[in-house]
């Protein structure tokens, strides 16, 4: 049996509360592979950031674990790194600064002071930041402070991108645009990512695989919807492709009626 | 440089160039004739009061009197320092005519000694405070850090740091008086012992505020930030200096202002009772001295202390607002 790039066995975590413990996973099990987009969609308060920050290594998986490269990940690290849901960004550095940190951070001895002011520049470039690298995030708009955000987390290199909505606080047009730059951006560097998502279309759009998520308390994986779509995607021309609403519907089926959200 | 880029001039460049005209002068009556007008009218109040109050001393103070003190002050301060210039000429050339007589004479030189005028002793207040202030800061900000970036810590220490902030400085100096009789002790001291007993009265004063503020900006660091700082792999001391700091600048300067307002007030009254040269002693020996000009004079201090105490919060103003990176805070 050939090793997956990523591997989630049996994954579950349980958050000491003042009420007693809180289940919010359990049996989580995934494998992906290099180069592979991943969305995770399902309602809010299932546990997807949860599900993110145990690979991330921000949160320790009570059972079960994750293994990168069949490496065992019980801690964060730069090659695996988020994209915030917030951006969040540090508030007294520019765009470059922001960058700068990360990569003066990752290639501390790889790379010389020019390589890395080229490496900064080329990342935030990439992103279409390059017109306002200097300034702070104060001074840019909310698609830009994320766009810095993504810029950051490529410079990192990362073997795996993780991403929290990070389009979620968006205006529709942003997003799309952003869309766009990042299905752009993924298959030419062919990295693997695993993003966090309310949108079905940006499910749909963007993903290999749809990660379906139950619902909470004790959340799992419920369905994975595989996308075949050829690239690149373009989405005037998939708004009437009938496959394509298919998967649209598939996912709206799980979330609408598989998992209908029960109010209290 | 854009002359527009200055608040100050703003006005009168735009009244002179004839832009929204009652505009401008609403805010020039605004900014300068407002305080202007309230400063004339504690002028005549004060004026009217003082004319009622008689003091053993005779007639309390008025702003002409004040002022006629403040000139005489200056006057000493002239004379004194002419004396010093005359001094020193004196010595050159008692020296010179020495040296001409004998080559091999070792010149004397000495320094002079002459009572402080008000001015010197102005001087000795500053450096006194900001002695003791830079102290405090130095020791202030690093524990403020640590407690503010370890619960434990922080428990540790509030109990020790809420019992210590409200006491007065006069219960500290008796303490730090002796301290520094037992503990520095040598031959050739290099500071005067009633300078280092005002001083670290002063420091003891003014750690808490810096410690409290930085420790409470260093709790503003989000879980956002932690997360960036882990995900990186960011040592402590980068993560100390690359994101705890800079976000608790903001916070830790408010720390800093009010810590040097208090180490302000706190030297005067120090100062009187170590007895160490500076205004609370010149108050004070103003206060024994008891001659009919005695209260002009103090009057005059009282004003200086207020003023120098508006310019060094003033100072400190300035400074946050330059190193902070938080403009949408509104300094004032
Ligand atoms: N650190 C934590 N401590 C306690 N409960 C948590 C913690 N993090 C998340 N939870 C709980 O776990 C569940 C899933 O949260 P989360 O992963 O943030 O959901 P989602 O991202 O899908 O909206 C929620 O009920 C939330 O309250
Ligand atoms: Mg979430």
């Amino acid at each position: 049996m050939s090793e997956s790039h990523l591997e989630l066995t049996r994954v579950g975590i349980e958050f000491p509360t003042p009420k007693g413990p809180f289940r919010a996973l359990t049996d989580v099990n995934l494998k992906i592979e290099q180069g592979e987009f991943i969305s995770l969609i399902g309602h809010s308060g299932c546990g997807k950031s949860t599900v993110l920050n145990i690979v991330a290594g921000l949160y320790q998986a009570t059972e079960g674990g994750v293994l990168l490269d069949g490496k065992e990940v019980n801690s964060p690290g730069p090659e695996r790194a988020v994209v915030f849901q917030n951006h969040s960004l540090l508030p007294w550095l520019t765009a470059y600064e922001n960058v700068e940190l990360a990569v003066d951070q990752v290639f501390k001895k790889t790379k010389s002071a020019a390589e890395k002011k080229e490496w900064i520049e080329y990342n935030l470039k990439l992103v279409h930041m390059d017109h306002a690298m200097h300034k702070r995030p104060d001074e840019i708009s909310g698609g830009m402070k994320q766009r810095v955000g993504i810029a950051r987390a490529l410079a990192m290199q990362p073997e795996i991108m993780l991403m929290d909505e990070p389009f979620g606080a968006l205006d529709a047009l942003t997003r799309a645009h952003l869309q766009d730059s990042l299905m752009e951006i993924q298959k030419d560097l062919n990295n693997t990512v695993i993003m966090i998502t309310h949108d079905v279309d940006e499910a749909v759009l963007l993903s290999d695989r749809i990660v379906m998520m139950t619902n909470g308390p004790a959340a799992t994986i419920g369905e994975i919807l595989k996308v075949d779509l050829p690239h690149p995607r373009d989405r005037l021309a998939l708004a009437d492709d009938p496959t394509y609403n298919h998967y649209r519907s598939e996912v709206l089926r799980f979330l609408y009626e598989k998992q209908r959200k029960v109010e209290h | 440089m854009n002359p527009l880029k200055w608040a100050f001039v703003e006005p009168f460049y735009k009244l002179i160039i004839g832009e929204d005209r009652k505009g401008q002068v609403n805010l020039l009556v605004k900014s300068i004739g407002l305080p202007i007008a309230g400063l004339l009218a504690f002028l005549i109040i004060w004026q009217g009061v003082s004319s009622h109050i008689h003091t053993s001393l005779g007639q309390f103070p008025g702003p002409v009197q004040t002022y006629q003190q403040f000139v005489a002050l200056s006057d000493e301060a002239d004379a004194a320092a002419e004396k010093e210039a005359a001094f020193y000429q004196r010595q050159e050339e008692r020296n010179a005519a020495r040296m001409a007589k004998d080559p091999n004479y070792e010149p004397r030189v000495r320094d002079y000694v002459g009572p402080p005028t008000f001015f010197d002793q102005i001087w000795r207040s500053l450096v006194t405070v900001m002695s003791g202030f830079v102290l405090a800061s130095i020791i202030a900000i690093p524990i403020g850090i640590v407690i503010g970036l370890s619960s434990n810590a922080y428990a540790a220490f509030n109990p020790l740091i809420q019992i210590f902030k409200p006491v007065s400085p006069l219960a500290w100096l008796p303490l730090v008086t002796m301290v520094v009789s037992a503990v520095y002790v040598s031959d050739d001291p290099m500071f005067d012992k009633a300078f280092l007993n005002s001083m670290f009265t002063v420091l003891l004063c003014c750690l808490w505020p810096t410690i409290i503020n930085t420790a409470a900006g260093v709790a503003t660091v989000t879980q956002d930030l932690k997360n960036v700082s882990q995900v990186l792999n960011l040592s402590w001391w980068t993560h100390v200096r690359k994101i705890v700091l800079p976000c608790s600048i903001p916070m830790m300067f408010t720390g800093l202002r009010i810590s040097l307002g208090i180490a302000w007030m706190v030297l005067i009254a120090a100062e009187m009772l170590a007895q160490n040269p500076g205004l609370g002693k010149f108050v004070w020996d103003e206060f024994q001295n008891g001659s009919s000009d005695s209260l002009g004079r103090i009057m005059v201090a009282v004003l200086v202390i207020g003023v120098v105490g508006f310019v060094l919060d003033r100072g400190m103003l300035t400074i946050q607002r330059l190193v902070s990176w938080d403009k949408s805070v509104a300094l004032r």
